[in-house]
């Protein structure tokens, strides 16, 4: 599905990706966990081809899409959804325009049916009774749950989810999880994640992926990474700020 | 050794200003052939296109009709204190028109459409680019040159020639008030000066110019908030720049269109 080849990527001085290759398994629920700041986002921004890397590939399908020209990129991005660590909502629109805008662009139905279809994702989130709402009249957890209606209303394939469940109370965060597994279906949609909620992760995942200093350190089943005997895989998974990892 | 010192920076500094300046005017270039490039594509946002054209043209309707009525008025009363000295007076209106027409229309119309449209444009693109609304787009397979930048620029385009006409309408108007209530001028004799004196030459230069500020002003206003960046200070930088480098720009191009014209 997803095949990241010796990514590397560098701001200045600063060398955030210093080859990064994994691979991502079509059908499957793949988290990429790592400290703040380590470059998790960054790397997402590189899938959905928003970044380009200083060298490496990375391919979607067998496809290449470094370098590869906006108009045949979004032949391929037609076949996303996106959620932002921000939310990234056009607050020009109200939150049902939000959710029914991919479905606007890239739908022949009619009017109602795309209120239907946004209805219908709203309430996934349980945020249906606030449709006419626009994004600044929400909470920051709220935002989020929008962005993730807008994200699965087109029926995507390949979702890339940058940190679902953070900011959100431990009930919706559940919801969400729940959601997360409902949409899935196996061997068919992906799912890459974003997140530092390692309970929640390790119980829905099927691979975990770990980045660190620029480079992927770990990659498995939850089971493995909880038995990895890396310094590193375990202090992270303990959240112990004594271990290898300095606190900088 | 300190004016040594002091040559050696300055020529750094007026080197780098002008990289600075090529820098920008390569990547303006860039952004018009994209905007080319994907406005030549469909989807035709025709949608967009009319909500634009509200908010350049409509909303600033009272706007421009203030403007232009008191250039009119004060067009009437400098021209007359002028023209009266060599007793012709009576000319007034035609000179009025013909400055309105060629000239203050269309560059002052361009001028405060840069004030109320320009900066708007700026500001909203580049605080859509900071919070990765134009990424989002992006992510769902949406070109933003296109959904965001083509209605812009096409409506802005097309809406200035019309806001130039108003703006000179306006303006006569009060031209007309002013000489015939103020400077007691005949009114046959004001409206005859203009239909003896201008002709429709004028008026197509005028909308020409205004046509090409439009493109000018909202190009160069999607530019600056496109490329914003470095968080609402960003933005506020580019909103500033924006608006100068539109004023100067439709200053420029007014010169040489009235050079070419003339
Ligand atoms: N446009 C940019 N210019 C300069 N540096 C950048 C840019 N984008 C990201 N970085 C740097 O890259 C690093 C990784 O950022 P990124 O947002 O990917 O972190 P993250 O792993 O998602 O962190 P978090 O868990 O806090 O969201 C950071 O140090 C950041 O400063
Ligand atoms: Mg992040």
């Amino acid at each position: 599905m997803i095949q990241v080849d010796n990514v590397q990527k560098r701001f200045a001085e600063q060398e955030v990706l210093r080859g990064v290759s994994f691979e991502v398994k079509q059908g499957s629920i793949t988290t990429l966990i790592g400290r703040s700041g380590a470059g998790k986002s960054l790397l997402l921004r590189h899938l959905i081809g928003l970044d380009q890397p200083d060298s490496g590939r990375i391919l979607i399908d067998g496809t290449d899409i470094v370098g590869m020209r906006t108009s045949e990129l979004n032949g391929i991005r037609r076949r996303f959804g996106v959620l932002f660590q921000d939310g990234a909502l056009f607050d020009s629109m109200s939150v049902r325009d939000n959710v029914a805008f991919p479905l606007r662009e890239h739908t022949k139905l009619s009017e109602k049916e795309i209120l239907d279809k946004a209805a219908q994702k709203l309430e996934l989130v349980g945020l249906l009774s606030h449709g006419s709402k626009y994004p600044s009249e929400l909470s920051g957890g709220m935002r989020k749950r929008v962005g993730l209606a807008r994200a699965l209303a087109l029926g995507p394939d390949l979702v890339f989810f940058d940190e679902p469940t953070s900011g959100l109370d431990p009930i919706t965060r559940g919801a969400i999880y729940r959601l997360i597994e409902s949409t899935h279906i196996d061997g068919e949609i992906t799912y890459f994640l974003v997140s530092h909620d390692i309970t929640g992760v390790m119980a829905i995942s099927d691979e975990v992926i770990m980045l660190h200093q620029g480079r992927i350190v770990a990659q498995g089943t939850p089971e493995g990474f909880r038995t990895n005997p890396d310094p590193v895989v375990q202090q992270f998974l303990l959240g112990s700020p004594d271990g290898p990892i300095a606190i900088d | 050794m300190r004016s040594d010192n002091f040559l050696e920076s300055s020529i750094t500094g007026i080197l780098e200003t002008t990289q600075d300046w090529l820098a920008e005017f390569g990547g303006i270039l860039m952004f018009l052939g994209s905007f080319i490039y994907w406005t030549s594509k469909p989807p035709y946002r025709v949608r967009e296109i009319f909500r634009q054209m509200d908010f350049v043209g409509v909303q600033s309707g009272m706007l421009i009709v203030m403007t232009g009525a008191f250039t009119g008025m004060v067009s009437a009363l400098q021209g007359y204190n002028g023209m009266s000295r060599y007793g012709a007076g009576s000319l007034v209106g035609a000179t009025t028109a013909l400055a309105l027409a060629r000239e203050l229309g269309p560059v002052l119309t361009g001028l405060m459409v840069v004030g109320r449209v320009g900066s708007a444009m700026t500001a909203e693109l580049g605080s859509m680019r900071n919070t990765q609304q134009i990424d989002a787009i992006s992510s769902m397979a949406v070109a933003p040159i296109q959904y965001l930048v083509s209605p812009r620029i096409i409506a802005t385009t097309l809406t200035l020639p019309f806001l130039s006409v108003v703006f000179g309408f306006s303006g006569m108007v009060g031209a007309y008030i002013i000489s015939t209530e103020y400077l007691h001028i005949d009114a046959g004799a004001f409206m005859s000066g203009i239909k003896d004196y201008m002709t429709p030459n004028d008026v197509t230069q005028g909308l020409i110019k205004a046509f090409v500020f439009g493109f000018i002003l909202s190009l160069v206003a999607c530019f600056k908030g496109y490329n914003a960046s470095g968080g609402s200070r960003g933005v506020g930088v580019a909103t500033t720049k924006s608006v100068v480098l539109s004023s100067v720009l439709i200053l420029f191009s007014d010169y040489v269109m009235t050079t070419i014209m003339f």
